[in-house]
């Protein structure tokens, strides 16, 4: 089965869609009418972008330059991480702590993917690695942002709770213990809630994009199956890791709760 | 029971402080609001950065671990936080018979938070430090949220248990009624330090 090419002018079809739609937002007075234009232009741009570089980098297929693309996929993460937190950690630690958890746990994942299930040759082969990863990194992505922002806004709000346990004589991890386990359940929702879901309500993206490109409906599903388990084992170790180590930043060596180490924007 | 020792303590505005409390001995500490009142216990328990030096009974507050220390050196803040769903799962021992003491209904501990004026979280707040049983205590306006024969009962039921534990106690106290009723010593914040008042009576 052969794919059916798509033009340009086919895009701009649907692209007048996305005018339609700012065009109503706008008579509706909805106030977000440029930003929506904004982000349907960035889509456009930035995958294009990406399409480039990813020709180029099939074509080359070196170890290092998938490498290299990986830790720029990562930095970009990071940097989405903080960008996502109401009130991130001063002094660069959210987006430390953020690419961490994401290095940790969507690269180890992603190797151990390729390495060990998909083992194409040689295992970083890009047209597997970068997608895999990305997929990942997304994902991930999301979970830690979610997570970081739950911690951080509880403990801000919740001070006055955090602070009387510890007055109580209560170690740090005691007393915020609730908030923590609150904020690993909320990095991990998305995922489960995309699990449980998957096929019945939405047909995954990924799968969506695969069978429109002229893949097997059965041999897209597997594939869609692992990165559905491979997404939530990314997001839920790189959700654990980030909310520890934040968890750990809110408070200083004396097991003081430590909000000035917030940035209040 | 040990002595409660400032030396040099800073915090905020207020610089080298220095106090000794004695065991069962009740220091009240009064001053202007936004004076430091608050600062100066957090400092002590240990929940602000601060410079200078705070031991009880000799041992040093960073010779422990900082939960240990609030764990002997307690305080009860003047807005008391309650976080469980009944009253009874934040005590860590039954505390029946104490309640009546101070004018609460014996059965308070299986009520929901929710239902909690703020004079009863402000007394259950004390009887919830006290079960824990602290060396040292420091009190943040204990009375505020209460009406006068409430206030005449806390009072009673604190001065009896400071000296019966024999606990070392700073109490942030406004009124000089107050003051004059358990106070062995009166200290007033002035400025970046404290000075020794007369107490009335």
């Amino acid at each position: 089965m052969s794919v059916i090419a798509l033009s340009w002018w086919q895009l701009a079809l649907a692209a007048l869609l996305v005018i339609a739609l700012a065009i109503c937002t706008f008579l509706a007075r909805l106030d977000v009418g440029k930003t929506l234009l904004i982000a349907a232009a960035r889509t456009a741009i930035q995958l294009t972008l990406v399409g480039l570089v990813l020709e180029a980098l099939f074509a080359v297929g070196s170890l290092h330059w998938v490498a290299l693309m990986g830790f720029g996929m990562l930095l970009l993460a990071g940097r989405e991480v903080v960008a996502r937190q109401k009130y991130p950690l001063r002094g660069g630690w959210s987006f430390g702590i953020g690419t961490l958890s994401m290095f940790i746990s969507a690269f180890a994942v992603t190797v151990l993917t390729l390495t060990a299930v998909i083992s194409p040759t040689p295992w970083y082969t890009p047209q597997y690695a970068i997608p895999l990863l990305g997929m990942l990194l997304g994902n991930t992505m999301t979970g830690v942002a979610l997570g970081l922002d739950r911690l951080t806004e509880s403990a801000r709000r919740s001070r006055d709770i955090i602070e009387n346990r510890l007055m109580l004589g209560e170690s740090w991890q005691q007393a915020l213990g609730d908030f923590r386990r609150d904020a690993m359940r909320a990095g991990l929702t998305p995922i489960i809630n995309a699990m449980a879901a998957a096929g019945i309500v939405s047909l995954p993206g990924m799968m969506t994009g695969q069978i429109l490109a002229g893949t097997p409906p059965a041999l897209a599903v597997k594939y869609q199956i692992l990165i559905m388990f491979t997404i939530a084992a990314g997001t839920g170790f790189g959700t654990f890791a980030a909310v520890a180590l934040c968890a750990r930043r809110l408070f200083d060596g004396r097991e003081r709760l430590r909000l000035d180490r917030l940035r209040s924007t | 029971m040990g002595t409660l020792k400032l030396s040099g303590v800073a915090v905020g505005t207020l610089e080298n402080i220095d106090l000794e409390v004695a065991p069962g001995e009740i220091v009240c500490l009064s001053g202007p609001s936004g004076g430091g009142k608050s600062r100066l216990l957090r400092a002590i328990a240990d929940l602000d950065p601060h410079g200078g030096q705070v031991t009880l009974d000799d041992i040093n507050q960073s010779a422990l671990p900082a939960h240990l220390w609030r764990g002997k050196v307690m305080m009860v803040p003047a807005e008391s936080a309650w976080w469980h769903d009944t009253v009874g799962e934040h005590f860590p021992q039954s505390v029946g018979n104490t309640l009546a003491q101070i004018g609460l209904d014996p059965g308070a501990s299986t009520w929901p938070v929710t239902r909690l004026s703020s004079g009863e979280k402000q007394r259950l707040a004390l009887v919830r430090a006290l079960s824990y049983e602290p060396s040292a205590l420091l009190l943040d306006e204990p009375t505020a949220n209460l009406d006068r024969d409430s206030t005449a009962k806390v009072e009673a039921w604190l001065c009896e248990r400071i000296r019966a534990d024999k606990l070392p106690t700073i109490w942030v106290a406004h009124h000089e009624d107050q003051i004059a009723r358990v106070a062995n010593r009166h200290v007033h914040i002035t400025g970046a330090g404290i000075e020794a008042l007369e107490v009335a009576g």
